[in-house]
Formats: structure tokens, C-alpha cells, sequence
């Protein structure tokens, strides 16, 4: 059954003009259909979407608290099988409910091998309480709690948590990075973790426009720099074999990474220092060094 | 069927014995037989159940809460950091209107990390909107678990419960217990119907959803009506019990008051051993009496009035203590009483924290000072069993 025609995520909602995270849970509800039970973990996505009485969720939808989607979803996915019922069960969670405060909880879940697909929205930093850093922010980026100064020029100094292929170490039955501006490939990947049984991990790129600082129409586009300058690779692991790593999107030819700090506020420092920007360029350079021979179309 | 078993047994056959279908737990002592039990029942094809062994008790009142949330009857189980842990997810459960039950082995509260009993974790959570009984014996604990499933689904509450049994005293001591047959729990209990909206993509809601400020009281004040009419709804499960399986309940237990000077509260465990002691002056001419309270949310106001207002000296003898103020029962009997033109004098006893024995010679004490609350005044809140010359001179006051 193909749902594409249909909305299983309403509009009216309180997300902000921009924001890329409406624009990935209507694409894989629309891909899931209506046998669906979505948890949602505490972040904007919940907060705006469901205002007693009114709500965005035309498929059964439960929040319990912040750090816990992934475990809220593990009961239900035992009370499904104690019922013996079949039915997709998707959690939807910010970096901080998934990457930092709910770690655990979904570490516990995938190493248990609950059949859930976690689809984590990656805005890269804490947007529900004001953009604070998280363990997804990108080295360089200004947060209000990795402000930028004359004694801290740069901003956030760590590199950004690899959660997916954290999660992958797990042995996860798949797991994938996903870009929503790449759509065929975001799509195609949306499907296939939907075709699998066991514990499943979406890692999505999802602009924040409030929180990167552009203009809200801009919000595809910059999200499509962020694969076409390589710095967010889109790539899918099955069965936990890193290894056998497949990278499924690369740009013909890779634009400078300049072009995605450009039109985002958060990096607006960096730009001052061409040294700042060299050093985010090796970084990536230094990743499709890496990994870039898993390439495989 | 009589069976020698412990009380994390107890809970462990409440579970098998109302079916519960999802058990989500992790081990902590001294609760760790419940899942351990569980887990032996699954293997032996004697329950049909999804265990999900978590990596945490956060995690595992989550599980209950998603599981529950899909309609299916769900139990777990843990004990003094585990519920400290979970704490936060609680008022979730509540506020959400699941019917979760959950046994608790009674155990003291880091710091000092101290494994053995007193009810410390379970009365830290007592604003959680939770129901709560302390259970006395093994028998005690696997008859209140049953009943909790009974007393939570109906659709008058809707609350979620917790069963205290006390840390080794009861989770790990052996004792003749009536394990009743499961036919009669099924007539009991009857099939579980979840009385609220769960999540059917047949019907779909939204659940745990945003609650601003002019929607966020009502929610508040369903839940206090709720945790209101749960008593006489606990009489009524209490009664019908009674009369299927022959044992009485109630709220809280009167023995020996009348004519009573002096009456002493307890819960949990430390009951039998007072009751033996309350024996003992009784023959000796003493009028003394006890008061088991079973039920601590709903707390029982009404009965306690009634029983205690006649009575010169109420002893409150409690495993808790809730620092700069006193003991968590002490403080509510005595607000129970605020508004009350006959009311007792009551005298707060903290008494086997951290799983110091309560002996004769405890209770030797608290009388002592209760029978001196007669003719005078006394300390509020007194520690019984405690080396305080060794702690003041520590402090610098000695």
C-alpha cells in the first residue's frame, strides 16, 4: 500500500517556518502508513506538535519524558509481541533525547534487539531549551553554551559524537545517515529500515533555523550543502559490519566547506579565520580519507 | 496451595497469578529474586509473559509505561536507588493513568550505600501520585500484589500502585505462605480490560501530550479525586477478597485499643515483633495497643480519627525520617489531626534505619518515653537505638 498521498502528520503545528523536522516525520509516516505507533521523546517536535487538546499525530503517538523514548518504545514493542500483533513502531528524538540524555536507553534498546526503528532528527544542538550545546554539535559552532569570545574564538571544541556508527557498533539491523535535502536517498533508506525486523537507526540531518542562524527558505538548501561539502556523509551499515560500510551519496564534485558555513550564523566567527575554516576542511577531507573508498552507489 | 517461599516470591506469583504480560525490570537488591523468579517461571513455560530485561530502572518504569500505554497488564519490581532513579517517570505513570503495579523491597537510601531495610526509597516517592501499601508478611505481600491489579485497573482510579515489602526481613526470609489457586485469581481479577485510551492504530491518540497552564490543574485534579474515591474502592477489593480467599484487609488495623493509653503505629514488618511486644504488656497490665497501617496513599484520614481520638498517647514508630521536620508518618497523622478539637498527643519515633534490628528492647523505649508523654511534655521527634554521644561529638557539640 502506498500512503504517499496521504498525511499521517497534520499541519497547524507549532514547529517554526523552516524547520526540517516536520519535513522528515511527515516523509516517514507517509512511508511507514497507519500501522504505526510513534514514541516521541521531550524536544520541539513533541512540545509543538501536541498541545492539549489539539494534536499533529493521525497514527497513535505517546512522550513520556526526555531520556527514555527509546525504552518507552521497548515496552511497547513487548506488549505488541505479548499481543502478538505486527505493526512499526518509530521513535522520534532530538540529539540531546538521543545522542546525550537518552544514550542509554537506546543503547539498551538496540544491544536488546526491540524491533523499533529509531529515527533521530539531528538539529545539532539543544533547540528546545535556546540552542545549547550538545554531543552532536559541530566543532566551531557558536551555541549559547559554546560562545564564542576572545578567549574562545572557535566555539564548540570537541568534534561531533558519531552516534550512528556508535549505534552500528551495537549490531544494529541497520542503521543509516540520512539527509532529507538528498531525498531519493533519504527515502530509499526510510524504506528499507521500514522493510526490517529488529533494532533499526535513522540518523537525519535536520536544520534548525533558529538555532544555525539562516533564513528559513534556505533551510533544504543548506541542508543539502551539508552532504555536498561531505561534512555530513550519507553512508548505511547492516548487520553491525562497519566494515562493509556503504556509502550511498557523493556529490560529482565536493563544494569547499566554506559554502556551508556561509549562510549559518553559528559559524559566522570561523569565517574570520581562514584557519578556522582549513582546519573544519581537513577534518572532513580527512573522513572521505578514511571511508571514502566504502563509496557504492 | 501452601508453599515455603520469600517475599520477592510473593511478588514475583502476584505477577504470574494476575498474568501480567510484560514485565520490564533490572536486578537491585534487595528485590533482584522478583525478575530472577520471572525469568524461572518463563523458562519452565509456567507464565506467558515478554520479560525486558533493561539496562536500568529508569528504563524499566519507561517499558512498563510504553507497554502499559498498549493496553496490556504490566508489573515490575525494584528497591531504594532503583525507584530513587526512577522517580521522575513516576509522576508520568500517574499522571498518565496507568494501572502499573509495582514491588518494592523496602531498602535504606545512600549515603551511607546500605543495603538492608527501611522505607526510606518508598516514602520518598509518596507525592508521586502512586498508591501505596506496606505489606506485613510474604502472605501479606503476594495478597496485597493481587489486589493492587484489582484496586488500580478499576475505572473509578486508574492509578498505579506500590507494594512494600520489607528488605531481607520479608524479600529474603522463608515463610508459609497460601498461594491461591489461579483459577480463583482469574474469577478475581477477571480479563484485563484497560479502562483508558491506549495506543490502537485502529484509534489513534495522543498520549502524554504538552499541557499548558489553563488545561494542567484539571489533569491534577483528577488524579486527587481519583487517589480520593481509591478508598473506599480499596475497602470494597479489600472485602470482596476477604470473602474469596478468607483473608481481612484493611486500610489500617486496629489490635488491643480499647481502653488503650498508649498506641503504637507501625507498618511493614516491624508490626509482628510489635505485636508480640504490645502481647507481652498487655499481660503485664500495660494498656497498650497497636495500629498497623497498610495503606499510606491513600493515607487513611478518616479511620485514623476515628480509632485514635480517644487515645491519650499515639506512638509513631517509623523507618523514615524526612530531615528537618521528622518522620513521614509522624508528620501526616499529626496534620490528620490538625483541625480535630479531640486529638491524641503524638510522639514521633525513628527506629531501624538502614536495617538496625527493631527489638523488644526498641520498643522498650519508645514506651518508656510515650508512658512519660502521659504526664508530660517529651522531645517531638525522638531516635531510638542510636549511639548519639558518638555523633555529637563528631558534630562538635560534645
Amino acid at each position: 500500500m502506498n500512503y504517499e498521498k496521504e498525511e499521517f502528520f497534520a499541519p497547524g503545528h507549532g514547529m517554526c517556518a523552516g524547520c526540517a523536522a516536520p519535513i522528515i516525520v511527515k516523509w516517514v509516516l507517509k512511508l511507514a502508513g497507519p500501522n504505526t505507533i510513534v514514541v516521541n521523546a521531550t524536544g520541539c517536535l513533541e512540545v509543538a506538535t501536541t498541545a492539549y487538546p489539539h494534536t499533529s499525530w493521525r497514527v497513535p503517538w505517546l512522550h513520556v519524558a526526555f531520556e527514555n523514548a527509546a525504552a518507552a518504545a521497548s515496552g511497547i514493542e513487548a506488549a505488541a509481541r505479548a499481543k502478538g500483533e505486527k505493526l512499526n513502531i518509530i521513535a522520534f528524538g532530538g540529539d540531546g533525547g538521543t545522542v546525550d540524555i537518552g544514550f542509554q536507553a537506546l543503547s539498551g534498546m538496540v544491544e536488546r534487539g526491540h524491533n523499533v526503528l529509531y529515527v533521530l532528527y539531528d538539529n545539532e544542538a539543544y533547540m528546545n531549551t535556546g540552542i545549547q550545546r550538545s554531543g552532536a554539535t559541530p566543532w566551531g559552532a557558536w551555541t549559547t553554551t559554546s560562545k564564542v569570545g576572545n578567549a574562545n574564538p572557535i566555539g564548540k571544541l570537541q568534534p561531533k559524537k558519531p552516534v550512528a556508527r556508535i549505534i552500528a557498533a551495537h549490531n544494529a539491523k541497520y542503521v543509516a545517515t540520512a539527509n532529507p535535502a538528498i531525498f531519493n536517498d533519504f527515502k530509499k533508506k526510510v524504506e528499507k529500515a521500514l522493510s526490517y525486523d529488529g533494532a533499526r537507526f535513522l540518523h537525519v540531518i535536520s536544520s534548525c533555523t533558529t538555532g544555525w542562524r539562516h533564513d528559513p527558505s534556505k533551510t533544504v538548501e543548506i541542508m543539502k550543502l551539508a552532504s555536498d561539502t561531505g561534512i555530513f556523509p550519507l553512508w548505511e551499515v547492516v548487520d553491525g559490519d562497519l566494515e562493509n560500510m556503504r556509502i550511498t551519496y557523493k556529490p560529482k564534485k565536493f563544494k569547499p566547506v566554506e559554502e556551508y558555513l556561509k549562510p549559518q550564523g553559528r559559524f559566522r566567527h570561523l569565517l574570520k579565520n581562514p584557519e578556522y575554516v582549513k582546519k573544519l576542511q581537513e577534518q572532513v577531507d580527512a573522513w572521505w580519507a578514511k571511508y571514502g573508498h566504502h563509496y557504492n552507489p | 496451595m501452601k508453599a515455603m517461599i520469600r517475599g520477592n516470591e510473593s511478588i514475583a506469583y502476584a505477577f504470574k497469578l494476575a498474568r501480567v504480560k510484560v514485565i520490564p525490570a533490572y536486578p537491585i537488591t534487595p528485590s533482584t529474586l522478583v525478575p530472577e523468579k520471572i525469568s524461572e517461571f518463563l523458562a519452565n513455560g509456567e507464565m506467558d509473559a515478554e520479560f525486558v530485561p533493561v539496562e536500568s530502572e529508569h528504563s524499566a518504569i519507561s517499558a512498563a509505561i510504553g507497554a502499559s500505554a498498549h493496553g496490556v497488564r504490566v508489573g515490575t519490581a525494584t528497591a531504594s536507588q532503583g525507584l530513587a532513579l526512577m522517580h521522575e517517570v513516576l509522576f508520568i505513570a500517574s499522571g498518565m493513568r496507568l494501572p502499573i503495579v509495582m514491588g518494592i523491597g523496602n531498602r535504606a537510601l545512600s549515603a551511607p550505600i546500605n543495603i538492608w531495610c527501611d522505607h526510606q526509597d518508598m516514602m520518598s516517592q509518596r507525592d508521586t501520585g502512586w498508591m501505596q501499601f506496606y505489606a506485613e508478611s510474604n502472605q501479606e505481600g503476594l495478597d496485597l500484589g493481587i489486589m493492587a491489579f484489582k484496586i488500580a485497573e478499576d475505572e473509578r482510579i486508574l492509578l498505579p500502585a506500590m507494594v512494600g515489602i520489607d528488605a531481607f526481613v520479608l524479600t529474603h526470609t522463608v515463610e508459609p505462605v497460601d498461594i491461591p489457586e489461579q483459577k480463583d485469581v482469574d474469577d478475581f481479577l477477571g480479563e484485563f480490560v484497560p479502562h483508558y485510551v491506549t495506543l490502537d492504530p485502529e484509534k489513534p491518540a495522543t498520549l502524554g501530550s504538552f499541557g499548558f497552564p489553563e488545561y494542567f490543574m484539571e489533569f491534577k485534579y483528577g488524579q486527587w479525586i481519583a487517589m480520593e474515591r481509591a478508598k473506599k474502592v480499596i475497602d470494597e477489593v479489600f472485602e470482596e477478597f476477604h470473602n474469596k480467599f478468607g483473608r481481612k484487609y484493611s486500610k489500617v488495623t486496629p489490635e488491643f485499643l480499647e481502653d488503650a493509653d498508649i498506641v503504637l503505629v507501625t507498618m511493614g514488618s516491624m508490626t509482628s515483633t510489635t505485636r508480640e511486644f504490645v502481647k507481652k504488656l498487655r499481660k503485664e497490665g500495660k494498656k497498650v495497643g497497636l495500629l498497623k497501617l497498610t495503606t499510606f496513599r491513600p493515607f487513611p484520614k478518616e479511620e485514623l480519627r476515628a480509632l485514635l481520638k480517644d487515645v491519650p498517647v499515639v506512638a509513631v514508630v517509623e523507618r523514615n525520617i524526612s530531615f528537618g521536620f521528622g518522620g513521614a508518618v509522624y508528620a501526616e497523622l499529626a496534620a490528620t489531626f490538625a483541625n480535630e478539637s479531640k486529638k491524641p498527643k503524638i510522639i514521633d519515633f525513628i527506629v531501624g534505619l538502614g536495617g538496625r534490628d527493631i527489638t523488644f528492647k526498641t520498643l522498650n523505649e519508645v514506651v518508656g518515653i510515650a508512658e512519660k508523654a502521659l504526664k508530660e511534655d517529651v522531645d517531638e521527634v525522638n531516635w531510638i537505638d542510636v549511639n548519639k554521644e558518638a555523633v555529637l561529638k563528631a558534630e562538635g557539640l560534645l
